[in-house]
Formats: C-alpha cells, structure tokens, sequence
C-alpha cells in the first residue's frame, strides 16, 4: 500500500482524461463522444479518490465528492443518450458530423 | 518493485489500453464493451485505494447501469448491424495534438506540484464505509448535496423519458 | 376763422376725400360721390370766402394773404413753405372752385348713377348697358352704372388737392408738388378704362411727354434755388433778385432771368400742351368726359399758363416795354405758332372731344402769346373765360356723347361710334338744355362780340397785340380766330343743327339735373365773367363798368400796366374773324348729309389729309423718339440685363453645379462612397464570409476552438504571470 507514489496515479487519471478528451474531440459517432465524456469523468473520479486516500483518508469529503460525481455521471450520461435517440429517431443520424444545423 | 506496484502497472496498462481501444474502434459495441473493462479497471484501482465502496458502486453504477444504457444507445442508434466508415473525422490530427498538449500540461503542472512523491499515509482504524454513510446523512455533513444529487437524478430521469418519448407531437 | 388758416385748409377737403374713398366707402357709389361732391363744395365755399374776403382789402396787390411755416431745415435756416393768396391766385381761385365743383356734380350723373348694374360690365371698361324688363315683359338697354365708380371719384379728389395746392402756394417748390400730383392723377385718370389698350398707352404717353418738360422745369427750379438761395415769390420777384438776375449773363446769349424763365416756361409747354409737346393732348380724350374737362381744359393744362403768368417777372426782367426779351419772344412764337396750328388740324377732326382737345391747345397757344408779348392782364383774363366756356363745351359734349350712347342702346348698333359728329345730328330737338348751353360756350370760344365772356378776353389780347406793334402775332392769332370760329360753328351745325344723321341721333334725350345744372351754371360764367373786364375805353360801353379785372388783377405786378389804348382795327380784326367764322362754318355745314364727304375735303384736297393726320408729328414722334428709345431698353434688358447679367449670374450657377458634381463624381463618391463606404462594408462582408465558415455547426470542432484558445491562454497565463 505504502509503495506508490501519488505521482503514478495523477499520471494516469492524465491518460485517462487526455484519451477521454481525443475521443471526444475525434470520434464520429455521437455515442462515442459520450464514451469519450465517460472516460473524463472516470479519470476525474479517480483523481478524487487519490487524492482523498493520499492527503487525509479520515475525511470522507473525497469520496462524497466522488460519489456525487457518480450521480452527476449518471445522470448525465441518460439525458444525453436520451438525446442522441431523440436525434436518431428525428434525423435519422447518429453521426456527430451530420447534426449541423447551427451551420452558417 | 513490489506487488502493489507491479498490480498497479498490470491495471493501469489495461485502462489505458481499453481506453485506448474505447476511443479508435471502428465498432461501436466493441467500444462499449472496452468502455466496461476500462470501468472494471478502475474499480480494481479503487480497491487498491482502499476505498472499497467506491470500487463497488463503480461495478454496480457505471458497469451495471450506465454500460448497459451505453448498449442499448448503440443498438437503438444504427440504420444497419454494421458499422461502416471511419471511426475517427476529420479534426483527429489537430485532436491528438490537443490531447497530447493537455497530457503535457497536467504532467508538467503536476511535476512541479511538491507533493508529487508522497506516500499514501495510514488509514484510520475506523469502519470507513460506516464513517461514508454518516457523513451522507448527517445534516451537519454532506446531507443537502446528498439530497441535491438525488433531485438531480429525478429531473435528470423526467428528462431523459421527455426527451426519448417517441409519442412527441412536433 | 383767419384767413390765412382758411386759405391752409383749402386743399384738405379733396384729399380727405380721396383717402375716406380709397380707405372706406370704395364699395359704397353713393358714399363715396357724397364724400367727393361735399368735399369739392366745402373747398368752393372756403374759396369763395377767401375770394371775397381779397375783394374787401385796399390795394388788395400790396397786401396779399401770406403765412408761411419753416419746413425743411437746410444748414443755416430753414427752407419754409406757405400759402399766398394775391390778386391773380384770388381769380384764379375763383374759377378753379366753381369748375371743380360743377365737375364733380357733373361725374355723378354723367357716370350713370342709379342705374342697374351693366349685364357684361367689366372693370376698367366703359359700361355697356344692361337690360332691364318692364311689367309687360318687353326688355331694353339702358345706361348701365359705371363700375369704377368710388375710383372715380377718389381720383377726382386727389387732383382737386393738387390743383388747390398749386393755386395757394408761395414759392414754387410747392407749386411744383401740386403740379406733379396733378400729372399722376391726368395719368390714373386718362387710363381710367385700363382694360383698354389705347387708353393706357394714351395715360403713358401724357405722362411721358408732360415729364420731358417737367425735367426741365426742375432744371429751372435748380438754377432759380442756386442763383438766388430762395424759390418763394417773395424773395424771387423783389427788385434786387430779379435785377441780379437779369444782369447775371446764362448760356446761348440769355440773362439768368431769361434762362430759368425760359427752362420754366419749357416745363408749362409740356404741361398746357403746347407744340411740340402737344401731342398727349388728343389722345388724352380717352379718359372719360368729366376728366377732359377738369383736366385739360379747365384746371391741369391752365396750371402751365398759371404758373407762366405768375413767374412774368423774371422772364420780363429787363423788359424796358418795348422789345420784347429772348424768353419773351420764344414764349410768344410758340405760342402763336400753336395756336394757329392747332385751329388747322381742328377743322378736320370728326371727333366732338377732339375738335375740343385741339381747340384747347389752340386757346392755350393765345394766353402763350399774351403772355410773351406782355399782356399780363389779358393772359389772365383768358385763361380765366377760357376755363369757363371750355369745361362748359367739354361737359356739353359729354352730354351729348351721353345723349347719343341712349341712343345706341336703344337701336342696339354697337358699329356706330357715338362721338363721331357725322353721326349725330339734330340734336337741338332731342337735347335743349345741352344744345342751348353748348351754343353759348362755342360763341364764347368764337369771340361772339359783346355778350359772350371769349369776345372781351380775345379782344383785349388783340387790341394788346396791335398796341405795342406785334403785328406777326396779331396776324397769326387773328388767322387762329377765325379758324376757331368756324371750326367751332362746323361742330354745333354737325351736332346740333339740321336732321339726325343716324337712328341713333334719333333717339338720343336729355341727360339728369346732375348733369344738366352744371352745364347752366357754367354757361352763366361764360357768359357774364366778360363783362367784369371791359376795358374802360371801348366805345360807348366802356366806362360803364369798371374794369374790376384789370385793377385786381393787374396790380398783382409791382409795376402794373396801363391798359392798352383802344384802337378800331383789333376791334374790327375780331368781330371780322368771329362773325365771319361763324357764318362760314354754318353755311358750309348745314346742309352736311349722312355719309358725305366732307365740304374741307373737296376744298382742300391733299393739304386736307395732311391736316387729318395731325401733320403725321405722332408718327414722327415714334420714329425719332419712341422707337430709339424702345431699342435702347430693349437692348439693355435683352442684351445687358439677360444677356450680361444673367448670364453672370447662371454662370455662377454653372459654376457651383460644376464644382459640386466634379467634387461628387472625383471625391465624394469613389473616396467616401465606395472606397470608405461601401468598401468598408466590402471588408466586413470578406470577413464575415471566410469568417462565418467557423460556424460548422459541428460541436466537436467548437470544441477544438475552444480548447485550443484554452490552452494557449493557459500556457501564456503559466509563462507570463506564475512563472
């Protein structure tokens, strides 16, 4: 336990939001951008907890924080996937591209 | 190099490759089901944090629901079985540089951080999970966000039926 | 009331008249001729209180009504104005009343007062008539009312003012504002009918010819003010100023005295029509019957006479008696020299007021003569029975005009002239009191011995001519006499006499009281106004009574003359010319046929054309005057005015226009429009075009934008502010 240095797991949640963020900025697929936003949160989440085991794990503020973030995830991901169905069934795409409307 | 760091290492490259994999496969159900084992990743790190509830909320919540919901989304959202075209647009170039800047920055911003190498301290001898559920409901506590996160989830769950019902007169 | 401030008031009456017409009752006829007639009585009465008054005064010549009030005040001194009533204006006051009294009177019906308003009557023609239907339904022509009428009378009232003004004044700078005022309302009056052409131009060409004397009367009026410092009788016709003068050498060989005299005298040609500014006169009978009559032949043309008399002292300055001075003797060839010219063209005319109009130059060519040859008495003594019988003659063929347009209403020809004499006729009959009255006041003009007043004024200018050896005057005036006489007696047989020519003289009648009376009364003037000047030694009636006239009168000079002694030969010379004039004229004429040629024209031949046509000096007049001076202004309106001028002035306009679109087409639209304007709006819609292919409407590439500009703002924050 006493082995690793928080060093190691800041550096993946980085990974972890860095390849989140590509996914979202890159993929074609609406569904895929919310997998994307799924990996940023889970890095987000994993910070959270790191940092409440490193600094002071007798305050359980970190892992409130990380289960709200939960909630909030959660949440989000259905209102979004909602969406993307409602976008399905109007526009007949799921394709992050072709949902331009706002389009100069 | 000891076990929890040669353990840490073994999870923290099946994240990142599943994440990896999550965010360049062509198939979208493949990616789904690379987004679960990067979820049961993290639950294997929360584990090795001792924060044992969480590991277990991330199993049940994020793998057991929302993984799920992801499934249905993708079945519900293709015209036919298969995927076809790339996975990744245009912008994918100028996406990678971004991400890479923003890998840079976090690590060098945290380099600099003088915590950077600290060891995890000892845990307290107290029931954590008890201690977790007091601090939930306790008013003085971490009640009211408690309460706000489950009105959240209730217009989050009047929203999503509004939005995705089919019967919309518009 | 003092007199002086009675004889001050004298003019106001008609002027009032004028302003209350004008201002106020100009809708109403029968205000305003009761405005004028009373106006022009209270003036009359307050002339004859003054008249008798001078009567009642001792030596009447030495002590004249004078007051005088400082008026314009000069560098040292004032100059003053006054009034001054002497024996001569006394007379001439009496007359200028009582004619512009029975003149007014005389408007009232003359212009058809009462009557039904015309059916076609216009404003500024004569009336036409109107139609009127009586209880059995039969409709006929009447005299229709005339439509100027309050104008009439408001103008009528100005000259009055004018007139008295002239009469009363003491210096000649007031005499000369009378005088002007006179010559606008012979103007306003002549062209009365404005719509009609002939009366216009006949209104300009009496104000234009009466001005070009008038420049020269002001030229004399300068010299007089510069030589002597003063233009107030006074002062200009005391011993020493006129002896000053007369010694003072002017230019062309004539004494100062002599010079403004002559410059003055030149003023009173243009303004009694004498040759060669005679000819407005004529044409002046365009103006209605009333004007001609108080204007010019009773009170405007006697001005010039008037004024010629009263300034006799400073043309005869150095007149010892005998030879007559340069003035004098221009004054009285031109003079003579008129009058017999005039006579001639008279025989030919055919017009009832033009054979008045040249008898009234010809009339006024005697007084000329008198004058000049130094008959001061005489002069006045004619002009005085000659504004008598003339305004009786003018009113009595505007009666007879009046009598004869009766006629033409009733037969409804409009083609027959109803002033032609050859259409008249018979008259006697149809129009007593006209053709009586008539008779009287042409034997007048005749020089019908004894009864009539014209017999003792010509006389004594004849018997003045012969005294002191005038004998080229004498037999002009005698020759101008006879022609008088028969001319005269041509008219009253052509008029009067025999059977009516036309239908229209058939039906002509008898005109109202307010026409007819003053035709009485005037008559009574014409013919008693003689006998109070019967010169003491004619024969067997001389002495009888005094010669009041020449005793006032005459000792209005200083130095008055003695009346000249009697002698056969004027005395037959005149009752030869009158009677045998007469007699010629009704034998020639009274057997004068419709449609006839005229007995002159036979006798004549081409020298009668030649007497028709006025001696063509109206043609002349046009050609060396009128029509230079037509091409001079045309040439300064066309070619300076428009062409100069204006073009100046459009080349201004030109100019700016030029400037502004030069500053247009070069600056203000490639500069301002295009390059600033619209070129700026060309750069923001570049812009907005490349600019707004931002907006994909594609979130994750916003989402690039956003990162992106994130970061760098990031990295700059992290070097330039924590590092």
């Amino acid at each position: 336990m006493n082995s690793i240095p928080i060093s190691w797991y800041l550096v993946l949640s980085a990974g972890l939001f860095s390849l989140g963020l590509f996914g979202v900025l890159a993929r074609k697929n609406a569904v895929a951008i919310l997998l994307g936003i799924e990996l940023m949160l889970n890095a987000v989440n994993l910070n959270l907890v790191t940092f409440w085991r490193y600094n002071n794990p007798a305050e359980m503020t970190g892992q409130v924080f990380a289960i709200i973030v939960f909630a909030v995830a959660a949440a989000e991901v259905a209102v979004g996937l909602a969406l993307i169905i409602s976008i399905y069934r109007n526009r007949n795409t799921v394709m992050a591209d072709d949902i331009d409307l706002m389009k100069w | 190099m000891t076990t929890m760091q040669v353990l840490f290492l073994i999870f923290a490259a099946i994240i990142l490759g599943s994440a990896f994999k999550v965010v360049t496969t062509k198939k979208m159900i493949h990616a789904a089901f690379w987004l679960i084992v990067v979820l049961f990743g993290v639950a294997a790190l929360y584990a090795m944090l001792n924060a044992g509830f969480m590991a277990m909320v991330q199993v049940v919540v994020y793998v057991g629901a929302i993984a799920i919901l992801f499934i249905f989304a993708v079945m519900l959202t293709r015209k036919e079985l298969l995927d076809k075209g790339p996975a990744l647009n245009d912008n994918k170039s100028i996406a990678a540089v971004l991400s890479l800047l923003s890998f840079g920055g976090l690590y060098m911003l945290l380099r600099n951080w003088s915590g950077f190498m600290n060891m995890a301290p000892a845990l307290p001898e107290t029931d954590m999970v008890e201690e977790l559920g007091t601090a939930l409901v306790t008013p003085d506590m971490y009640l009211l966000p408690f309460e706000i996160a489950s009105v959240l989830l209730l217009a989050a769950l009047i929203g999503a039926v509004y939005v995705a019902n089919e019967a919309r007169s518009e | 009331m003092a007199t002086t401030n009675l004889i001050w008031l004298l003019p106001l009456p008609p002027l009032l008249a004028f302003f209350i017409i004008v201002l106020f009752t100009n809708k109403s006829n029968k205000l305003s001729h009761i405005v004028g007639v009373s106006a022009a009585a209270l003036s009359w009465a307050g002339a004859m209180v003054v008249f008798f008054r001078a009567l009642g005064v001792d030596h009447f010549g030495e002590h004249p009504f004078t007051d005088s009030v400082p008026w314009l005040p000069l560098g040292d001194g004032w100059l003053e104005i006054g009034v001054r009533i002497d024996p001569l204006s006394a007379a001439v006051l009496f007359f200028v009343g009582i004619t512009i009294f029975m003149i007014f009177l005389y408007s009232v019906g003359y212009h058809n007062f009462g009557q039904p308003k015309g059916d076609h009557d216009k404003q500024g023609l004569p009336p036409h008539g109107a139609t009127v239907e009586d209880e059995h339904g039969h409709k006929h022509t009447v005299p229709s009312v005339e439509p100027m009428y309050a104008r009439f009378f408001a103008f009528i009232g100005l000259f009055a003012a004018g007139m008295y003004t002239l009469v009363i004044s003491d210096n000649l700078l007031t005499l000369f504002v009378g005088w002007e005022i006179m010559g606008l309302c012979s103007y306003l009056l002549i062209g009365f009918w404005f719509a009609k052409k002939s009366a216009r131009n006949a209104g300009i060409k009496a104000f234009m010819t009466t001005r070009i004397g008038d420049v020269f009367m002001l030229l004399g009026l300068a010299f007089l003010y510069t030589a002597t410092g003063s233009l107030s009788y006074e002062v200009i016709f005391s011993h020493e100023v006129l002896h000053a003068l007369a010694e003072t050498p002017a230019f062309w060989g004539l004494s100062a005295a002599g010079a403004i005299g002559l410059l003055l005298f030149i003023g009173a040609v243009g303004k009694s029509a004498q040759w060669p500014l005679h000819v407005w006169l004529p044409d002046a009978m365009e103006g209605p019957t009333p004007v001609s009559a108080m204007i010019h032949a009773a009170t405007m043309v006697s001005a010039g006479v008037y004024m010629t008399i009263r300034i006799f002292p400073l043309f005869s300055a150095g007149w010892d008696g005998h030879a007559l001075t340069p003035t004098m003797s221009i004054i009285a060839f031109i003079g003579a020299f008129t009058a017999l010219f005039a006579a001639t063209i008279a025989i030919a005319q055919n017009d009832v007021k033009g054979v008045l109009a040249y008898s009234t130059i010809s009339q006024l060519g005697f007084m000329m003569a008198a004058i000049g040859i130094g008959a001061y008495v005489a002069a006045a003594f004619h002009l005085i029975t000659h504004a008598f019988f003339k305004a009786l003659l003018f009113l009595g063929s505007g009666s007879v005009i009046h009598g004869m347009e009766h006629g033409v209403l009733h037969t409804g020809d409009h083609s027959v002239d109803p002033q032609d004499m050859r259409n008249m006729g018979g008259l006697a009959k149809k129009m007593p009191i006209t053709f009586w009255t008539f008779l009287i006041g042409g034997f007048a003009l005749s020089g019908f011995p004894i009864v009539t007043a014209g017999f003792w004024s010509k006389d004594e200018i004849f018997a003045d001519a012969w005294a002191h050896g005038h004998t080229a005057v004498f037999v002009t005036l005698a020759l101008a006499a006879f022609l008088t006489a028969f001319y005269t007696m041509r008219q009253i047989t052509m008029t009067f006499l025999g059977d009516a020519k036309t239908p229209e003289a058939e039906h002509a009648s008898e005109n109202t009281w307010t026409m007819t009376t003053p035709l009485v009364v005037l008559a009574f003037f014409a013919l008693a106004y003689g006998w109070v000047g019967i010169p003491e030694s004619f024969p067997i009636i001389g002495g009888l009574l005094p010669n009041w006239f020449h005793d006032f009168v005459g000792h209005t000079l200083e130095h008055p003359m003695a009346a000249p002694e009697f002698s056969w030969i004027p005395l037959l010379t005149s009752l030869t010319v009158a009677l045998g004039g007469l007699a010629l004229g009704w034998v020639t004429y009274r057997n004068f046929k419709a449609g006839a040629v005229d007995p002159m024209r036979k006798l004549l031949g081409p020298v009668y054309h030649f007497i028709e046509n006025k001696y063509y000096f109206d043609e002349a007049y046009d050609v060396l005057f009128v029509k230079p001076a037509i091409w001079i202004s045309e040439v300064f309106t066309n070619k300076m005015d428009q062409g100069v001028i204006d073009s100046i002035l459009h080349g201004f306009g030109t100019v700016s226009f030029a400037i502004g679109k030069f500053i247009r087409e070069k600056f203000d639209t490639p500069v301002i429009n295009r390059f600033i304007g619209d070129g700026s709006a060309e750069v923001v819609q570049i812009f907005g075009r490349k600019l707004r292919k931002v907006q994909t409407g594609r979130i994750q590439e916003y989402m690039l934008s956003a990162l992106g500009v994130l970061f760098i703002i990031f990295i700059a924050l992290y070097y330039l502010v924590l590092a």
